[in-house]
């Protein structure tokens, strides 16, 4: 079938630009010789390489892909509750919120914005604080709800939130020190090379959870596409539906957010692109549509921001745009 | 064509036709908001077998008590008793399999081919990941022959017309299987063959799949000439009859007679005068 054929391409491109993503950078790695260093072995010849691949492009590529999939499958999931395809983490102001979340912790914590010299438990205090933040931007999104059914009222309120949250941050940034406020929007560019092997794992549960959660919502979402009152006819709790929800996306979008800085549009962009080739409303294929495609965009971005060589990295939020803007448009105007 | 297509059929003829059990019953029902009260002690009750339509001047209260029937809201007082059971004590599940609705709002989704929403109206009956099993696609099927609409089966349900639409989400209500269908002004925003239409295919699946159909509309005309029941919502109370019965009663002229109406009770009909 079709969408099996395509759930499949995906898989494979995924794995492709995986690898492609441990062999390019400011070095060439052999193909074979970075599977080899992946799966255990050493190259005789290049022992820097196995440091290479295991300290820093294999976490920066699972951290682009996870990410990846998260944000996309928070797009989806906004889309479908707010039934409005310009629903989106970053367009709603929810990564808005994480960021304030994270910039109040940062500033608490002695004014410096730099997430690298944090411990472990600090870390867990800035996604716990980014969580909160983007949880409050959601309860207030839910809140308007009944407005935001209508697009441009959704753009604006978004637009709203995010402005609101920026003037406090740039108060914050008022008064953190010179390197807190470069470092701040170093971070504000988006990086997927700042989550180190050691917190891996907890970025990987992290996200695991929240996706675990979206993936047992595919029923009851493609209830609530009809709208409240039909998925309430159709046996569905739509309340108990919308808490999950809104936890799940909550702690996607905080994870990624405090993790890899706020990566704009493509949660947004990937869900229209999964639906225009996958061709169906149902979730329960969508969801892995859209989670492969996310994954499959990102590893494009990290790759064609660290090919360029000589040492410095593109930011990812140069690139997003140029991806996730064609494809707002496209959905305006295919409206009208 | 109705009966051969009809497996379940059989089955709520012998079992349920003539038992008061199945009639939705509606004990000293109130209505209305935390804010306001709308209607009180509404004592009425639906059978199947019937199609029964609600009339009532904008704003008197049939959306507020077809919303309390539809269990959107809950009732200020009274109960509403299904299968001799009050449906406030029933689950979401078991609601879903007791009481279908097609609302006038209509779903603005993309990509949904016209079957992928009939069936919707499976959810209740399948399991966790919502797929669908060999029976609830025979019932898809069949739904949508019962609604007329098989021919656009792959067509995307957004490409549709208003008319094409409703019948669409008509055969999502027969493939849930409720023995109850509730409709908000399902003739609403359609032409006119397409309303007669409408009401003649509701008033066919009510009497020959025995179910209890009732649904709020404006269209007086087309109501008189094809319900079996009438409920005339006036401020604050509910007037029931058969359409000549309260037509000999006079009961329809207090309803349609304004300035420029007079309502002829031989014809069933109204005539405007300029």
């Amino acid at each position: 079938m079709r969408q099996s054929a395509i759930i499949i391409a995906l898989i494979v491109v995924m794995l492709l630009l995986g690898v492609a993503n441990l062999i390019w950078g400011s070095l060439r790695i052999p193909a074979a010789d970075a599977v080899q260093i992946l799966l255990g072995g050493q190259v005789e010849a290049h022992p820097q390489w196995t440091f290479i691949i295991r300290e820093s492009r294999f976490p920066q590529m699972l951290t682009a892909l996870l990410c990846g999939m998260s944000l996309s499958t928070c797009g989806l999931m906004l889309q479908t509750l707010f039934r409005n395809p310009l629903a989106g983490p970053s367009i709603l102001g929810i990564d808005a919120g994480a960021n304030l979340g994270v910039a109040l912790v940062m500033l608490l914590m002695g004014g410096t914005i730099t997430l690298g010299s944090l411990s472990v438990s600090g870390y867990l205090l800035v996604i716990v604080a980014a969580m909160l933040g983007a949880l409050c931007i959601m309860l207030l999104l839910l809140l308007l709800s009944s407005v935001l059914r209508n697009q441009v009222m959704l753009l604006i309120t978004g637009v709203i939130i995010s402005y609101v949250t920026g003037s406090i941050i740039s108060l914050l940034n008022y008064s953190a020190t010179e390197e807190g406020v470069h470092n701040y929007i170093v971070w504000g560019m988006g990086n997927f090379s700042g989550v180190s092997l050691d917190r891996l794992p907890l970025y990987c549960i992290l996200l695991a959870i929240g996706m675990i959660g979206a993936v047992l919502l595919v029923k009851p979402l493609d209830a609530i596409l009809l709208g409240e009152r039909y998925a309430t006819n159709l046996g569905v709790n739509v309340h108990k539906t919308r808490n999950w929800l809104l936890l799940c996306t909550g702690l996607l979008t905080a994870t990624t957010t405090a993790f890899c800085g706020p990566i704009s549009f493509l949660g947004l962009a990937v869900p229209h692109i999964a639906r225009m080739t996958l061709r169906t409303s149902q979730h329960r294929i969508l969801l892995p549509g859209t989670m492969l495609m996310g994954a499959c965009l990102t590893l494009l971005c990290n790759l064609l921001c660290n090919v360029p060589s000589s040492g410095s990295i593109i930011p990812v939020n140069v690139l997003t745009p140029l991806i996730g803007a064609p494809v707002i448009l496209y959905v305006i105007l295919k409206k009208h | 064509m109705l009966a051969s297509a009809l497996p379940w059929r059989s089955r709520l003829e012998t079992k349920f036709q003539f038992s008061t059990v199945n009639q939705m019953l509606l004990q000293h029902l109130t209505t209305g908001y935390s804010s306001r009260v709308v209607t009180t002690d509404i004592n009425a009750s639906l059978v199947p077998g019937e199609l029964t339509s609600l009339l009532g001047s904008n704003g008197v209260g049939k959306s507020t008590l077809l919303r309390t029937l539809c269990t959107f809201l809950p009732p200020l007082g009274g109960e509403i008793i299904l299968q001799g059971k009050s449906v406030s004590s029933l689950s979401s599940v078991e609601l879903s399999k007791l009481i279908g609705v097609v609302l006038t709002e209509r779903p603005d989704v993309q990509n949904m081919t016209v079957r992928d929403m009939v069936s919707m109206g499976r959810s209740p009956y399948t399991g966790f990941w919502g797929r669908l099993t060999e029976e609830d696609n025979r019932y898809v099927t069949e739904a949508m022959q019962l609604a007329g609409i098989t021919s656009l089966e792959k067509r995307m349900f957004s490409t549709l017309s208003d008319g094409e639409r409703q019948k669409v989400m008509i055969a999502k209500v027969l493939a849930q299987q409720t023995p109850v269908i509730l409709l908000d002004e399902p003739t609403a925003f359609l032409d006119f063959p397409s309303k007669v239409e409408m009401m003649r295919l509701l008033r066919r699946l009510a009497h020959e799949m025995q179910k209890i159909i009732f649904l709020s509309t404006h269209d007086v005309e087309m109501a008189l000439q094809l319900s079996d029941r009438l409920w005339i919502m006036h401020p604050g109370e509910v007037v029931i009859g058969k359409p000549a019965e309260l037509s000999k009663s006079g009961e329809l002229s207090r309803f349609i007679q304004a300035d420029g109406i007079r309502f002829d009770p031989d014809l069933m009909s109204y005539r405007i005068t300029v």
